[in-house]
């Protein structure tokens, strides 16, 4: 069997939905595959208030603005095909795609693609890291806030950036005891607010410490963490065992980019995005210029700005099958703006210097 | 020291605290927030316009003590939940403290709970004196309690 | 049903689902019907869901959405499902894979 769209969008997490959403408003012919059976990305299992401007979704729960986002999608549905458990699995020549859902494999011919794919969980090594009851911090969340189930009594987190100290306050919130939180560098990565929220409640937070091991033999029992020095060298004579049913692992993700080099895009390391982006100018198209990304596949950020990006890529995906459009026109410079606005500041920092890299790259092109 | 532990140091709270003559005003609030984060829900909720930000939204919140009036309204409003309503002419000798609070059970206006100090330590058993919880506050409840004047700004939660 | 089901959220509500039942390595366990079949068994106590076909070290899920492979087992006679995606349904067969494990025609 096979499938004829004008824009096909690949994720259906806050980007693709966005991007889904814009394009198949302005009128384009749409088609979005996700390989879940609920769509909403990791939006569906962030039940605390996002940050960002009030204009957007600032002070709003991430379920809520799963909620709205999927209601948008709605509105459209004259114009947009939705496909749940279904995954993108290869790109052909001649715009052509494979999608594979439970019961059938199909092509897609398209006019444009947006690939927002997201990202992958990192893991850290150390000794018995792969022992039953270490967890990645979206498999704990997946497991806690979609499925309703605990990952455990007492449980270590590993990482300070937003999301160990976000799932941390998540964790408590689910009745689970936080018996510390450990962080290589001397400083706590993620928003300060966030690790005294969790401090308050009694999580110590151990920085300039590293994970020496997992104790246990067929499931964690505890962990042994040590002091590190400015080389992040283990401190002999320094070792702590704290004892835990789980360790978390919060250590940074990985964008996910199998089919962009399937796509022949362009690819560029950059470590402040999270590892190889496929190279993409301020419309988010790549360097095939039938494939667009937008989220974490284009660099590691967080939803609202994954949810701008989406719509540019949207508005432009839409321009490239229909011709420019004024009200794409728009949709693109309010989302630059704000995206502008969001990344300004010092916490914002890393990224600008990532996404300069990129822009950089591929005014070299 | 706050980067490294999570806990907001006493020489770092002088940038939030209201002056001495504002508190004995009556209730104020003090928004604990320290870094420049792209977040601004406390300007918009802010009634009387007394929460500013000068250089967008990655600013932190600056609040003009003497158009503050205390109301509670940003309180739950807050993503880092760093907002907190002191009030220092509750009884003589007594203070109160209102916070958000996201975690059950929910206590009950009269029930005694621990106070915990930023850090996470107990530091005593506390009264609930008022709890508001409405539609509105989207499951962040505001929970207010009545301390000794001198632990107002060393208590930050509640174990209920 | 257990003590690692959450009852009562500050945010979240689960909904009601049915109960239904499957075997793990041939005991009766109780699950909800849809929920991953990892899901399930992590909420009965079971967190090692095979050992791995070189060093035979226990091995749980991690990733919970289908990536990693690490939470895969032998369901219904049918080698390396991802028990983390698959929905648990009545009277399900779920067996920790010996080795590599043997695919049934």
């Amino acid at each position: 069997m096979s499938r004829n769209t004008e824009v096909f969008v690949i994720g259906g997490g806050p980007a693709g939905l966005s991007a889904a959403y814009v394009a198949a408003k302005l009128g384009a012919r749409t088609l979005l595959v996700d390989d879940s059976s609920r769509i909403g990305g990791q939006l569906i299992k962030q039940t605390h208030r996002f940050f960002g401007s009030s204009n957007r979704d600032a002070g709003i729960r991430g379920i809520t603005i799963a909620d709205k986002l999927q209601q948008d999608i709605k509105d459209v549905s004259d114009k947009l095909t939705v496909l749940e458990n279904t995954a993108a699995v290869g790109f052909y020549h001649n715009k052509e795609a494979g999608i594979l859902s439970h019961s059938a494999y199909e092509r897609v011919s398209y006019q444009s693609a947006i690939v927002c794919t997201g990202a992958t969980e990192n893991s850290l090594a150390f000794e018995n890291n792969d022992l039953p009851g270490i967890y990645g911090a979206g498999g704990v969340q997946t497991l806690m806030n979609v499925h309703g189930i605990r990952p455990g009594q007492k449980i270590l987190m590993i990482g300070s950036g937003n999301i160990g100290l976000i799932v941390s306050y998540q964790l408590i919130q689910a009745g689970v005891e936080v018996v510390g939180l450990v962080e290589g560098s001397p400083a706590i990565g993620g928003y300060l607010v966030h690790a005294s929220k969790i401090r308050r409640l009694g999580v110590p937070i151990y920085t300039s410490h590293t994970i020496l091991k997992a104790l246990g033999t067929d499931e964690v029992e505890g962990a042994t963490i040590c002091r590190v020095d400015e080389k992040f060298q283990p401190v002999p004579n320094t070792e702590l065992d704290i004892k835990c049913d789980c360790i978390c692992l919060a250590v940074g993700l990985t964008p996910l980019i199998d089919l962009f080099q399937q796509a022949h895009c362009r690819m560029v390391h950059v470590g402040e995005l999270g590892g190889l982006v496929p190279l993409h100018d301020s419309s988010m198209r790549t360097t095939n210029p039938e494939v667009f990304v937008a989220g974490d596949a284009s660099g590691i950020e967080e939803a609202t700005t994954a949810i701008l990006a989406g719509r540019i890529a949207g508005a432009r995906a839409y321009e490239s099958v229909h011709g420019k459009s004024p009200q794409a026109e728009e949709i693109v410079a309010e989302a630059r703006e704000e995206l502008r606005t969001l990344r300004s500041g010092s916490t914002g920092e890393r990224i600008r210097w990532g996404r300069e890299r990129v822009m950089k790259e591929v005014g070299e092109c | 020291m706050l980067k490294h532990d999570g806990i907001i140091s006493n020489e770092e709270l002088k940038a939030v605290l209201p002056p001495p003559a504002r508190l004995e005003k009556g209730p104020v609030a003090i928004i604990e927030c320290l870094q420049d984060i792209p977040c601004d829900p406390c300007v918009s909720a802010c009634p009387v316009k007394a929460i500013k930000m000068q250089e967008g939204i990655t600013d932190k919140p600056r609040l003009e003590f003497d158009i503050c009036t205390g109301c509670g309204l940003c309180v739950a409003k807050c993503p880092g939940l760093a907002i907190f309503i002191i009030n220092l002419k509750h009884t003589p000798g007594m203070a109160t403290v209102s916070m958000s609070h996201e975690l059950l059970p929910i206590p009950e206006k009269g029930q005694e709970v621990t106070a915990l100090d930023r850090a996470g330590k107990p530091v005593g058993k506390v009264k609930v004196v008022r709890v508001i919880n409405p539609p509105a506050y989207d499951r962040t409840a505001v929970v207010t309690i009545e301390v000794p004047v001198d632990q107002v700004n060393n208590i930050r939660a509640i174990r209920v | 049903m257990t003590s690692l089901r959450i009852e009562h959220h500050p945010v979240l509500n689960f909904p009601e689902r049915k109960i239904i039942n499957f075997f793990f390595e041939d005991k009766q366990y109780q699950g909800f019907e849809g929920e991953p079949i990892a899901a399930a068994l992590h909420a009965a106590g079971i967190r090692t869901l095979r050992r791995s076909p070189q060093k035979d070290r226990a091995r749980g899920f991690f990733c919970a959405i289908g990536r990693c492979s690490s939470c895969i087992m032998e369901v219904d006679g049918q080698i390396n499902i991802m028990t983390c995606i698959t929905p648990l349904a009545e009277g399900m067969q779920v067996r920790m894979q010996k080795g590599h494990g043997v695919i049934k025609p």
